[in-house]
């Protein structure tokens, strides 16, 4: 499909290009938390996706709209609820789950309209934010989480060991599972989840509800 | 079915004596009879009502721009709002104004009629051509009145349809419209899914709040308390209850500004005087302004037609023809929405425009909503918003691609 606004292939996020690579053709997509709209993009391109997405800021939303993309201003912790079951293939939530206020209410909620969910999200389990706060022992500033504790619009911070944990709780099934470093080069599969949660700076997680 | 198409300032019929009498007294007449625009009537082909009355014969004035294309695929309708006219583009014959909306419907705008055929046509109710409470009753020889049917929103659509019928067009690429002209666009989008390909209903509601209700009546008892209203019958007496109306749109003026706008227009500035005068007449700017505003209106519209239009808003409830569930009016829809509304509207605020697309996502519908940073009030949608227009030139453009039109 034509579209008006090609991103330079080099300004894909890493984390972008492995989401897109989860992602089937022609599938319906909601990407909650869509910023300026850079995976739709590419979702649109690459894979020919009907393309939804939702954006807190007003800015962006603009942006969205202004380059063609379907996006509503709204909110992952309010407007989730308004969709139907199953409305789309994949609910995407991408570095964002961590700044949600109910991050279980919302995954939740991306189970249910959507087939899957797609979630991708800071690992604060990595070594350097421990080692911040063991040998700093301060609050970890790092280039993936750069604001100040008081700054932050990271309220529900988690480790890989954390958010499996929270999979279990809602019922969901990890059909695929890795972490990440910023260059978007995966981690060994063979790497234990221990080992991925001490040097995986990202992961992502393909999720389906089991019933 | 009988429909006759008149080429421009070709009366309608033999006017009786006195009807050219009031022409003489209110030329503004002349374009409700005898619209400079393109005309299409009716005859003898009942236009059924909400109210259970029928209009057996009645006339659509509209205007059109652009080409439409052989696969009759391009048209953009264009709903116009409560005071609004056919005349989008270009200079109105009464007012002498340029079109209402230049600022986003024209040759290079976001809405390009190089590339689009663009039709807007007078409201049903309405006094610029359209058959209204100020044409003539076929059955009496003299203005309708008060004997114009109470229409509603749903029947100003069913017109347009006819309208859209006789251009031979199917689907709509898109319909658009602000204010009571996006009640319009969402009436098309619910009862019309099939024949909608892009909605863009702007600073609007699916419902008229109380609150705007209560402006609407304010505005119509002014307009009946005025002596000259001679019971909505004031052409056959020769008046016109210009005090009435005049105060009417002042009120409502008012409810289209914010008080920032107000505020930085005119502050507490006094009008051409150093001091207060200590008595009634116009000591401030803002005053001045708002007289200025309603003593023109009364010169381009009619006074009944205000009526009958305020009263159609205030019906407007799309949910409660749907159990009071406004995303059943949605269901199945293939249609691609962009919402948009403007901070400072607080006759449409936001979270009414919220509702729609809360709505729309019940259904999954493809939807865009942007709300539009603007301390220019509900008036915002007609002014110089070029973050809107933006909006709305991405949103026009990926629904063309989608829809499969050339660039």
């Amino acid at each position: 499909m034509p579209h008006q606004h090609r991103p330079a292939a080099a300004t894909l996020r890493p984390d972008h290009q492995l989401i897109a690579e989860m992602v089937t053709t022609g599938a319906r997509v909601i990407d909650v938390g869509c910023g300026d709209g850079a995976l739709l993009d590419v979702l649109a391109r690459d894979k020919a996706v009907d393309a939804r997405g939702i954006e807190l800021s007003r800015e962006k939303v603009n942006a969205c709209v202004a380059r063609g993309l379907s996006v509503i201003q709204g909110d992952a912790d309010r407007d989730l609820s308004d969709y139907p079951d199953d409305a789309f293939d994949y609910a995407i939530l991408s570095l964002t789950i961590q700044a949600t206020r109910h991050p279980k209410t919302v995954l939740e909620n991306l189970l249910r309209i959507g087939r899957r969910a797609i979630v991708s999200f800071p690992n604060f389990g990595h070594w350097k934010i421990r080692k911040g706060l063991l040998i700093g022992g301060r609050m970890p500033v790092t280039e993936n989480l750069p604001e100040s504790w008081y700054d932050t619009p990271n309220a529900h911070l988690c480790t890989i060991y954390d958010f499996a944990d929270l999979v279990k709780l809602v019922d969901a099934e990890v059909e695929d599972a890795f972490s990440f470093n910023a260059r978007g080069k995966r981690l060994g599969i063979k790497q234990s989840i221990w080992l991925q949660n001490l040097l995986g700076e990202k992961a992502v997680f393909l999720l389906k509800r089991k019933h | 079915m009988n429909e006759t198409v008149n080429t421009r300032n070709q009366p309608q019929a033999a006017s009786a004596p006195g009807q050219d009498a009031l022409v003489h007294a209110l030329p503004r007449l002349k374009e409700a009879w005898t619209p400079s625009s393109q005309l299409v009537r009716f005859e003898n082909a009942p236009l059924k009502l909400e109210c259970g009355q029928s209009l057996n014969s009645f006339q659509i004035a509209y205007e059109t721009w652009g080409q439409l294309n052989a696969e009759k695929s391009n048209a953009v309708l264009v709903c116009h709002a409560l005071t609004g006219d056919q005349y989008v583009i270009g200079t109105n014959p009464v007012t002498g104004k340029p079109g209402w909306w230049e600022t986003l419907l024209g040759p290079g705008k976001p809405i390009d009629t190089n590339k689009y055929f663009v039709i807007c046509a007078n409201i049903l109710g309405g006094c610029m051509g359209t058959t209204g409470p100020a044409s003539i009753d076929p059955a009496t020889g003299k203005p309708y009145g008060l004997n114009f049917p109470v229409i509603t929103i749903a029947d100003m659509v069913n017109a347009q349809v006819r309208l859209i019928d006789h251009l031979g067009i199917g689907q709509l690429f898109a319909v658009i419209g602000g204010s009571m002209g996006g009640m319009q666009v969402l009436d098309w989008a619910a009862r019309h899914k099939e024949r909608v390909f892009a909605a863009m209903p702007i600073a609007t509601a699916a419902r008229h709040s109380s609150q705007n209700i209560a402006f609407h009546e304010v505005g119509r008892q002014a307009v009946m308390a005025d002596p000259d209203w001679c019971r909505g019958d004031y052409h056959t007496h020769h008046k016109v209850p210009k005090n009435g109306l005049a105060v009417a749109r002042m009120a409502a003026h008012i409810t289209y500004l914010s008080e920032d706008a107000l505020h930085q227009k005119f502050g507490r500035n006094l009008q051409d005087r150093s001091s207060r005068t200590f008595s009634f007449d116009a000591d401030f700017q803002v005053e001045s302004y708002l007289r200025h505003q309603g003593s023109t209106f009364v010169d381009r519209f009619d006074a009944n037609s205000y009526l009958y239009i305020t009263r159609a808003m205030d019906y407007f409830d799309l949910a409660a023809e749907s159990g009071d569930v406004l995303a059943n009016a949605f269901r199945n829809t293939r249609t691609r929405f962009l919402v948009v509304s403007f901070t400072s509207d607080w006759l449409y605020p936001t979270r009414e425009s919220r509702d729609i697309v809360q709505a729309l996502n019940a259904v999954a519908a493809n939807v865009s909503f942007v709300e539009i940073e603007s301390n220019k009030g509900h008036d915002a949608f007609l002014l110089d918003e070029p973050e809107f227009f933006a909006t709305v030139a991405g949103f026009v453009n990926a629904a063309a691609q989608h829809r499969g039109l050339k660039a």
